[in-house]
């Protein structure tokens, strides 16, 4: 476990509401990045291979992390060298930091990129690998029910 | 050398209107299909080609005495023929439909490597080679104790030949090149490494993939003995493609895949081969695509294929002129009169996957990674690159477009 500085959050409402403002699918690329510039950079000494997600084709790391105020909620750090899918990774951590273990586990992430137009994202086909994070972040939300 | 730039003289807009897939939108833009080195789109000449065989002659080829049957062994052969002409080839008996370039470099590597090669000889390649014509060749050498060697590149992208007369030497059993490089774009002097290589009694694999569907090619002005190439990247079906072989060294080779077809007799624990070229077409064939390639050789045939490397030319250096508005962009290979129809690229701080996802959503199609080729990355010091591969069917103001929306992505990313 990392203590790492802790990351903004967002809602499902407020990304459904900046997708559906942003119809161009570039601007919604473009929203996508900017929200991986929201979360803070992880440190180099992160980027090892026991937090590198696989079956990513960019590389993309995902660090549980200590929440001082309330142990039974997650938070998690992450990277890529991709932008775009640093943005994905992000909107991932954004939306479940702060959560329990149960709620990061019953989330309906699926439900929600289909909204967004995203599930595109979410075929195993897609070589960002995204359903890799998401498994991921689940693994790791499941590993503290399991401590 | 390629001639200085001039007028194209492609009639774009008719041909694009061959072309179904290219009046598509993507993401509520116009397609601008730039993937080429990877796969190319089929005129409706080629798709009618393959409806045709299954609605009015298809049948297995080669067997059977009913109508059906010759009007279809009639077709198949005579798309081998038409391919022969295409290429130059002295016989029909050195034109083998294979699935791919891939699948002939694996052919020649086992059926003609198992038997030629033994511990201590060299096959040598480049350091510009498609995986498909190296690893084929790794495999070789783990098998029977064989070494590989490589002729590296200048900083420029082109082959040092300076250093050939060190690799090649007695030891050396077979060169396998590229005709193309699929990243670099870099046309290289296959004639001449070809004599230098027969000089010290090695033979020559040739990867053609990029290069066919690109220019005319003549096999005995190469002299190559092997030549590879896909019907999928010349506008022709998926799952096929053609192994030229001189027919002396096909002849003396034994077979690769046994089964049906590929015999004269058998019996319960041995058999005879046929000959060329049903020795190396075991199992029944991927009929209607090989009779539909010949629609697509006729196809080309009749834009013609110096006009096609004019034009693609044109577009090459168009792209490259307008590529140097691009801040922090290098562009890998040499300058454009000594390639090919494709630019590949990469921007400093900028991810290829990044480059190529806004690209899309501009309508614009590119390829990033490593296309196939790590040990040219390692060897340019960058793990992937973004690539627009050009063919017939594109346009200038599709160059420029592609330029427009590169800009774009540089902004967001920057």
């Amino acid at each position: 476990m990392t203590h790492v500085t802790k990351p903004p959050t967002i809602t499902a409402d407020e990304l459904i509401e900046e997708f559906d403002f942003l119809d161009d699918p570039t601007d919604r690329l473009k929203y996508v990045i900017e929200l991986g510039r929201e979360i803070p950079a992880l440190d180099d000494k992160y980027k090892i291979e026991q937090f590198r997600v696989q079956g990513c084709q960019s590389q993309v790391w995902v660090v549980p992390q200590i929440n001082e105020e309330d142990p039974t909620r997650l938070q998690f750090a992450a990277d890529s060298d991709a932008q775009i899918v640093k943005g994905m990774i992000s909107m991932l951590v954004m939306l479940l930091s702060n959560k329990t273990a149960k709620e990061i586990l019953v989330y309906d992430i699926k439900g929600l990129f289909e909204k967004l137009g995203l599930q595109q994202a979410l075929t195993p086909s897609r070589s960002n690998g995204f359903y890799s994070m998401v498994r991921r972040i689940h693994d790791l939300a499941q590993a503290t029910l399991e401590q | 050398m390629l001639k200085p730039s001039s007028e194209s003289t492609l009639n774009t807009e008719q041909i694009r209107a061959d072309f179904p897939i290219l009046q598509q939108q993507v993401h509520g833009k116009p397609l601008v299909y730039l993937d080429n080195g990877a796969s190319t789109q089929r005129p409706i000449q080629v798709i009618q080609a393959i409806s045709d065989v299954y609605e009015q002659c298809y049948s297995n080829v080669h067997r059977g005495g009913h109508l059906l049957s010759s009007r279809s062994t009639d077709a198949y052969e005579a798309s081998r023929e038409a391919i022969r002409a295409f290429i130059q080839a002295k016989s029909t008996n050195e034109i083998i439909f294979t699935p791919g370039t891939t699948f002939g470099i694996n052919l020649v590597a086992r059926s003609w490597g198992d038997a030629c090669l033994k511990a201590g000889d060299e096959i040598l390649v480049t350091e510009m080679e498609h995986h498909s014509n190296l690893i084929p060749w790794q495999q070789l050498a783990q098998r029977t104790g064989a070494v590989i060697k490589a002729i590296p590149i200048t900083d420029e992208g082109q082959l040092d030949l300076s250093a050939l007369p060190g690799l090649l030497t007695e030891k050396t059993k077979i060169v396998a090149m590229t005709a193309v490089s699929n990243v670099l774009g870099t046309i290289n002097p296959v004639a001449k490494i070809v004599k230098q290589a027969h000089a010290v009694g090695a033979v020559v694999l040739v990867d053609a993939a990029q290069s066919v569907p690109h220019e005319a090619t003549n096999v005995q002005t190469w002299d190559a003995d092997f030549v590879a190439f896909s019907a999928h990247k010349m506008l022709g079906p998926s799952g096929l493609g053609i192994l030229y072989g001189k027919e002396s060294l096909l002849d003396a080779m034994p077979p690769f895949l046994g089964g049906g077809s590929m015999i004269n007799t058998v019996t319960i624990d041995s058999f005879t081969p046929a000959m060329l070229p049903a020795k190396f077409e075991a199992g029944t064939p991927p009929i209607a695509q090989a009779i539909a390639l010949k629609a697509a050789i006729d196809y080309l045939t009749d834009v013609g294929m110096e006009n096609i490397l004019q034009h693609e030319q044109n577009l090459t250096q168009h792209a490259h002129q307008r590529l140097t508005e691009i801040e922090g962009l290098r562009i890998l290979g040499p300058a454009p009169e000594l390639k090919a129809g494709l630019v590949s690229f990469d921007i400093k701080g900028m991810n290829p996957r990044d480059i190529a996802g806004i690209l899309d959503t501009q309508g614009v199609a590119v390829r990033e990674g490593h296309h196939c080729a790590i040990p040219l990355h390692q060897r340019l010091g960058i793990s992937s690159s973004t690539r627009a591969s050009f063919y017939l069917y594109n346009t200038l103001e599709e160059v420029d477009q592609f330029i427009e929306a590169l800009k774009k992505a540089t902004m967001l990313l920057g």
